[in-house]
């Protein structure tokens, strides 16, 4: 009842959500900025910030803004990037596949890009054109073939497509994409901790080399995520059903694929496999503030951003000067809620 | 509007539906019958453009379904699944609201006035207006059935497919879901293609029926003439009796089960119990009956039979209700109880059984003629006169078809007129020969067990007894209640 009456409440009142998670956004921005090994008071920070954009750089400290401009921000504006992308990747394969766990990492979507990754960082590839675009283009590259191989798999196995089937074949896929990676790392004699520190998700000292190569490919996925959001509300009810209400399913859901895929490819490229932001993040949206996904997209947008700026900030600092792989802290957040997503679903479905 | 020539299609290699054709009127109602298996689903599937045809085409408005796109198909067809999968928490207004997504233009279409109203007439008409802001997951299967019938009708659409849209609804909704379309018919030009498993409710609510077997037509016609017994025992495989619904021209279809009725014990003279109050026959099984009685008239079934004796001056306004109290107090369930009220004597009640090889009759009658009435004259009286009722009872051991019945009833009236002839009463304000009284009634009833008798008209094996048995019975009645006269 009283989720209930807390869902009443929020949808009609859905411009709370996008104020809420915009200022969780900025505070968790100011907290990534300032909290670290070395404190910078939020007032300089403001300063900084304003020296730059002004070009008044009067009394701050130099150290404060080198490790404001050139070490925190663009580590915050990646994990950003990278969790808004996992975020709304995750949320569109939900909708598509009617499946609320469905995200890059359940599916081994992940898992995919970072074979396509691995292999163009350790073997050295450059595609002719791409120059260093090459290294995204192949994660999405992998993590489009990934997806179709997973889904295609899981429709011959299942053709009613239940979503266990496909969950079940994106984890086997992600293991046996997991051992290839081992295999190709050891036949490489590579330093295999620094390889797996990789693969578990980092977004440190990448600076804004990574962030160009990420951001066109977010611009360019979100924008088509966000021009489906109401066949994603169609596609929800099942396909057939989609169908009947004018979507032209096909074509809709080949972009859907292919920008998730995109989205996906782009952040495990620059920062490798981070698990489960693509689950949890949409849970909660939906769960707060209902599952139209004109909203639950954006809002994951946000929210996905908010997340992994503050994972970050704990993988950074919880046990310092160490510093933890970023996928282990969204692992243990995102693997209880993965149980109790399962757990829920399996009580309605037996209610 | 629609048209479908020469259709097959099916999934793959498999051939499911085969060589359809028909032709859609506006607003029509088409209902598709057929057991299972035999296409139904696939058929729907061909005309909502889900599935290509491999042979054949389908028009609407004579464009075929493949020159519409997505969208503009789903401006003119509606389709209304069978089962509904829905993964996540979407509130009933935000579920109604996506029946408008084909005609809204762009990314950023603007929420128009238009699209408001139809999602608000869609919610009010299905009434799932108050549960607007409910998650569709907390509500009951039929509710759910009624919130997508709604999301169907926000499409506005002008031919809307049904697969089998009352399956979860309880049978006030079931009712006025398809009341609500037949009326969506005229007042919105809908035209309505639904597959039935239903065969009565298909029959109700169709103006016609395309009834599949194997994938292939078996028929398309009015309901009269699709449900046909050899046509639909043949195709279902099943033992059916079809008769006429009570209120419209329509046909209905009961199901005859394997087992039949049980017991055949006989009626006999000796069921039947006389006091001064009434006389009474509990049967030892239900009978089949048709009657005129004041309660149980009409064909039925039926266990307790009475005959009860009211006083001269009975005056009741409900005699129905009283009667129902009388059979109650006496344990008899009223709703297994044909009931008839004389002011006779009862037990002056003349009880007969008669008997051939293969049949045997048992005749009650009780009789008085102080109203007697000469038929042919008696639009000459103006005021109905003082109670006199000749009720007769007639109960067959034998297994009766319905003009039996009739016959029976037929002939039973016939031997009484000629009773009454007999004894030479006569219609007191005429003073010619009377042919029964002003509320006389008769029952017959059978066991509906042992030997069939298609008919009863006079000169039948059963005829020749009725006549005989109800003569013999009709004026001893009337001998006892002259005796009776005389003593008073």
């Amino acid at each position: 009842m009283l989720k209930r009456f807390i869902r009443t409440f929020s949808v009609s009142k859905i411009w709370v959500g996008y104020v809420l998670s915009a200022l969780l956004l900025v505070f968790a921005f100011c907290l990534a900025i300032t909290v670290g090994t070395v404190q910078v008071p939020l007032k300089e920070m403001l300063q900084i910030f304003g020296g730059t954009l002004f070009g008044t750089y009067e009394g701050i400290e130099p150290m404060f803004t080198t490790i404001v401009l050139y070490i925190r921000f663009p580590r915050v504006v990646l994990a950003a990037l990278v969790g808004a992308s996992l975020a709304v990747a995750g949320a569109s394969f939900q909708g598509l596949l009617k499946n609320p766990l469905a995200d890059p990492y359940t599916l081994g979507v992940s898992s995919g890009a970072s074979v396509g990754a691995v292999m163009t960082i350790f073997l050295g590839l450059t595609l002719p054109g791409l120059g260093r675009f090459t290294l995204p283009t192949v994660s999405i590259l992998a993590a489009i073939l990934t997806l179709m191989i997973v889904l295609s798999f899981a429709r011959y196995v299942d053709r009613a497509m239940k979503m266990e089937t496909i969950i079940l074949t994106g984890i086997i896929f992600s293991s046996f994409l997991g051992s290839t990676l081992s295999l190709m790392i050891t036949l490489s004699g590579e330093d295999l901790r620094q390889i797996i520190t990789w693969l578990l998700g980092s977004v440190s000292m990448r600076g804004w080399e990574y962030i160009h190569l990420i951001a066109p490919f977010f611009v360019i996925g979100s924008m088509l995520l966000m021009w489906n959001a109401r066949e994603l509300n169609a596609m929800a009810f099942g396909e057939e059903r989609a169908h009947h209400l004018g979507v032209n399913v096909q074509l809709r859901k080949y972009i859907v694929l292919v920008s998730g895929s995109l989205l996906t490819g782009a952040a495990v490229a620059v920062s490798g496999t981070i698990g489960f932001v693509g689950l949890v993040v949409p849970h909660m949206v939906r769960t707060a503030w209902g599952a139209d996904h004109r909203h639950v997209l954006p809002l994951s947008m946000i929210n996905g951003a908010s997340l992994l700026i503050v994972c970050d900030l704990i993988a950074r600092t919880i046990l310092s000067p160490t510093e933890l792989p970023i996928g282990v802290i969204t692992a243990l957040i995102g693997a209880p809620v993965f149980g109790y997503i399962l757990i829920t679903q399996r009580k309605e479905r037996r209610g | 509007m629609l048209n479908v020539t020469g259709v097959s299609g099916g999934y793959g290699e498999q051939i499911v539906v085969k060589n359809i054709s028909f032709h859609l009127q506006q607003q029509e109602i088409l209902g598709i019958l057929g057991p299972n298996g035999s296409g139904k689903t696939t058929l729907m599937k061909l005309i909502s453009g889900l599935l290509p045809p491999q042979e054949g085409t389908i028009s609407f408005k004579g464009l075929k379904l493949s020159d519409y796109s997505s969208k503009q198909l789903a401006k003119e067809i509606a389709v209304l699944p069978q089962l509904h999968s829905h993964a996540f928490d979407y509130t009933v207004r935000e579920t109604v609201c996506m029946g408008r997504y084909p005609h809204q233009k762009g990314m950023f279409a603007p929420w128009t006035e238009q699209d408001e109203k139809a999602v608000i007439d869609a919610m009010e008409q299905t009434g799932v207006l108050q549960f607007e802001k409910h998650s569709i997951q907390d509500l009951s299967g039929g509710e759910r059935q009624r919130v997508f019938l709604a999301q169907a009708l926000a499409q506005e659409p002008k031919l809307l497919l049904l697969d089998e849209p009352t399956n979860h609804l309880d049978l006030s909704y079931q009712k006025q879901l398809l009341d609500l379309l037949k009326e969506w018919t005229t007042s919105h030009e809908l035209t309505v293609i639904s597959i039935f498993h239903d065969l009565n409710v298909a029959s109700l609510y169709c103006d016609r029926l395309l009834l599949l077997h194997h994938g292939e037509t078996v028929k398309l016609a009015s309901p009269g003439a699709v449900l046909k017994k050899e046509t639909v025992e043949q195709v279902y495989q099943a033992r059916i009796h079809t008769q006429a619904h009570p209120e419209l021209p329509k046909p209905q279809v009961t199901l005859l089960p394997k087992h039949g009725q049980s017991g055949d014990d006989f009626i006999t003279k000796d069921l039947f119990h006389i006091s001064s109050d009434h006389v009474h026959l509990t049967a030892p099984q239900p009978l089949k009956t048709l009657s005129s009685a004041v309660i149980g008239p009409g064909l039925g079934w039926h266990r307790h039979f009475v005959n009860r004796h009211v006083p001269m001056d009975y005056q009741c306004d409900d005699s129905y209700q009283d009667m129902c109290n009388y059979a109650g107090e006496w344990g008899w369930n009223p709703s297994d109880t044909v009931g008839m009220m004389t002011a006779v004597m009862v037990e002056d009640v003349v009880i007969k059984e008669f008997k051939t090889q293969e049949l045997s009759i048992v005749i009650a009658v009780t009789a008085g003629v102080g109203n007697a009435v000469d038929v042919a004259l008696a639009h000459e009286r103006e005021h109905p006169s003082s109670i006199g009722t000749i009720n007769i009872w007639l109960f067959v051991n034998g297994k009766l078809s319905d003009e039996a019945f009739i016959q029976a009833m037929m002939t039973v009236t016939e031997a009484k007129v000629k009773a009454l002839q007999h004894a030479d009463v006569k219609d007191p304000l005429t003073n010619t020969l009377a042919t029964g009284t002003a509320t006389d009634s008769v029952m017959v009833a059978a066991t509906q067990s042992g030997n069939s008798v298609q008919y009863a008209g006079p000169i039948t094996d059963l005829g020749k007894m009725i006549g005989k048995g109800v003569v013999l019975c009709t004026t001893e009645a009337i001998q006892q209640y002259s005796k009776r006269k005389k003593h008073l």
